[in-house]
């Protein structure tokens, strides 16, 4: 009879999980070894084909790539700089809260608004960058008409995006690093440096490994950017792997091919999430 | 307070109750035809609430057809809900979307044609009373499947001002490439706050190079969607010219140009001219501090631009009567005197020759003559880039341009590689 009770308690949640995560993922799975169908000739199963094709498909590589190079850019940069931001507003000092308020303000604009705004600082000699840029005599630069330069103009406003947010969580977790840690610390005579490296770096750490887990995930769902900064232009320099799968759902309607990305997107992910836990997790102290 | 919550939703199930019944009870003395029409909006403005004006002027005349008129959108998202909504079970009857999406509607099996539902050879005139240039992305295959609603050219803008302080008559806009290649030269400052001329290139750039290619005589496809001209001559030319405007004759920023932010560059005086939608006519007229001109696409070989917008498609899931009253509706907003309130509030082009005839629209052209350069150089139009597998084939297209105007590819190399991925893509349909 208990157990029935628990199942009971358990149900509401299940259902959901069930039906919005765990079949959405089979299905896909399903759906990624049969082919496109149309009216004329329908759907069928065709084995390990689509995956075949995506080895063989240029633009796919392309895309992974840049997320790799888009993950690398944008994860240790803002993450050291959430750290750097949390020590600078983590003490006594005039107009704290406004401070802190500046930092945590990308957080709170919408993807899209952020994507709008920084469209007019990178357009071409009218943008806020080639102004001030313009004052020193240089002149303009196509940030994003550029193969070279797009990928990291996106890099860049993605920190500025996301610094501000991993912020909170170590400013956070530095206000329960006990005092007394830095007061015996300076009594030793401990410089501040080593007394960053070896006390409140590790003691940072469970909150790094949630940051690291968000951040890495961030670098590859967050994709709202591209379709109002480059649509995955120019010649897919910027082009991402889930924008990528969302163009072939929804502008080639090839959802199986879709499907196919999307179980290599799952499977990376879930890859990284385990390695994180697993590996990193038995590196880290928690008190 | 407890009290006053329980009768407040007392009184609101009893209203409802009452509503559902007096729904049941009209419903029984009428029965209405439904219909549901999806409709996208791709530029700015308030353009909802001309459409749902337009479907309330119909409501009136027809009180028994009952329309429910969804916005859904830009081009891409319409699609995507209609199409939704069919596999749903829960069909529309008709939708505008994109007039490009013709194959795509086609090969889901979700549209019908057009000549399978007119009936009276007064139909069947109508059918014919638009312009012919804005039924070419409608029809394939001897059938006509999408009716013209909310349609576009590529218009060339240009800054009188600019045109002036160059020493250049501001009456006489390029009309040849050469032309335009020796406005430009006098036009670019050499200190970069001023650049000859800006073709944008990101978003769709498929559709400005379909008015290049046709500048140089060359179409990007065939009537039956299942060819592509990617790599004849003409067209590498037509490419090498768009490359050589910013690479050789220094003309126009190197690499892409966004055509989000290319009306502030042109409003700004960055650029003196733009290629750009007559959908952006009424924003430009109302907002440029200087004088401006419209002018039709310089030609090479000959003029040219695609045409671009929406069309009216009925699906194929249906019943007699409710094509039927879609029909009515479909006439109804494509009649000339709606289509020319319609052209007069947002700048899309009229879509008959009827539409032009009305008074009130001749009066309009009079006041501002370049609301009539889209219909004068619809003369000169062919259709937009249209195949069957669409979306990709128009995608390896974009990707051949980006790659030659920054430079990683050669034109030839690149518009090749273009047309040997759509021969792949498109030999299941030939």
């Amino acid at each position: 009879m208990r157990h029935v009770h628990g199942w009971l308690l358990l149900t509401p949640a299940a259902i959901l999980l069930v039906s919005f995560t765990h079949y959405p993922t089979i299905a896909t799975i399903i759906n990624s070894f049969f082919s496109k169908g149309n009216s004329v000739r329908p759907s069928r199963f065709i084995g390990l084909s689509n995956y075949e094709s995506m080895t063989q498909d240029p633009i796919f590589w392309k895309v992974l790539f840049n997320n790799m190079w888009f993950a690398v850019g944008t994860i240790p940069t803002s993450i050291a700089l959430a750290i750097i931001m949390a020590l600078a507003v983590n003490r006594a000092m005039p107009g704290r809260s406004f401070v802190r308020m500046a930092y945590f303000t990308p957080t709170i604009l919408p993807m899209i608004a952020v994507a709008n705004i920084w469209l007019f600082f990178y357009s071409p000699d009218i943008g806020l960058i080639d102004q001030i840029t313009g004052w020193f005599g240089f002149s303009g630069h196509n940030w994003l008409g550029d193969p070279d330069t797009v990928l990291p103009a996106i890099i860049v406003m993605t920190v500025w995006k996301e610094a501000g947010f991993f912020m909170i969580f170590y400013l956070a977790a530095l206000q329960h690093i006990p005092p007394e840690l830095g007061e015996a610390a300076r009594l030793e005579g401990a410089t501040r440096w080593y007394y960053f490296r070896r006390v409140v770096f590790p003691l940072l750490m469970p909150t790094t490994l949630f940051v690291l887990i968000n951040a890495v995930l961030n670098s590859f769902k967050l994709v709202d950017h591209l379709f109002v900064l480059t649509k995955g232009g120019p010649d897919n320099a910027s082009n991402l792997l889930l924008y990528y799968i969302f163009e072939n759902a929804f502008s080639y309607f090839d959802t199986n091919y879709a499907a196919t990305l999307t179980v290599v997107l799952l499977g990376l992910l879930a890859v990284m999430a385990l390695a994180q836990f697993f590996v990193l997790d038995r590196r880290i102290h928690y008190r | 307070m407890f009290k006053s919550i329980t009768r407040t939703i007392a009184g609101v199930v009893a209203a409802a109750c009452l509503s559902m019944l007096a729904a049941g009870l009209s419903g029984a003395a009428y029965a209405k035809t439904k219909l549901t029409m999806y409709y996208p909006v791709a530029v700015g403005g308030p353009l909802t609430k001309i459409v749902d004006g337009m479907v309330a002027d119909f409501m009136k005349q027809n009180p028994d057809i009952e329309v429910n008129a969804i916005y859904a959108g830009n081009y891409n998202d319409a699609r995507i809900k209609a199409l939704a909504a069919l596999n749903s079970g829960q069909p529309a009857q008709l939708s505008v979307m994109f007039s490009i999406d013709l194959y795509e509607l086609i090969e889901q099996d979700a549209i019908v044609a057009f000549d399978d539902v007119v009936q009276t050879d007064e139909e069947k005139a109508w059918l014919k009373s638009f312009y012919p240039t804005l039924m070419e992305n409608g029809t394939t295959g001897g059938k006509t499947w999408g009716i013209p609603f909310q349609r576009s050219t590529i218009v060339m803008y240009y800054n009188k001002d600019a045109f002036k302080a160059a020493g250049l008559d501001p009456e006489k806009a390029p009309e040849t490439w050469d032309e335009l290649v020796a406005a430009g030269k006098k036009l670019t400052k050499s200190d970069g706050s001023q650049w000859g001329m800006m073709i944008p290139s990101t978003g769709y750039p498929y559709w400005m190079f379909g008015a290049l290619a046709m500048q140089n005589d060359q179409v990007l496809m065939n009537g039956a969607g299942n060819e592509t001209n990617f790599a004849a001559p003409a067209t590498i030319e037509a490419l090498q010219f768009w490359k050589d405007l910013g690479a050789k004759h220094k003309v126009m920023p190197e690499g892409t140009i966004e055509w989000g932010t290319l009306r502030k560059n042109f409003l700004e005086g960055k650029t003196a001219i733009m290629w750009h939608s007559t959908g952006n006519l009424t924003t430009v007229k109302k907002k440029a501090g200087f004088d401006f001109g419209v002018a039709m696409l310089p030609a090479n070989k000959r003029r040219g631009t695609p045409t671009g917008g929406g069309n009216f498609y009925i699906f194929k899931k249906t019943s007699p009567e409710e094509r039927s009253a879609s029909m009515k509706l479909i006439k109804f907003m494509t009649s000339p005197e709606q289509s020319a309130s319609w052209s007069m509030q947002t700048g899309y082009m009229g879509i008959s020759q009827a539409a032009y005839d009305t008074s009130e629209l001749q009066d309009y052209v009079k006041g501002f003559p370049y609301a009539a350069v889209a219909r004068d150089q619809l003369n000169y139009a062919t259709a937009e880039l249209s195949t069957y597998e669409t979306g990709r084939v128009r995608k390896s297209l974009d990707d051949a341009i980006q790659a030659a105007l920054t430079g990683s590819k050669s034109a030839e190399d690149a518009l090749k590689e273009a047309q040997a991925t759509a021969d792949r893509l498109l030999k299941p349909y030939r």
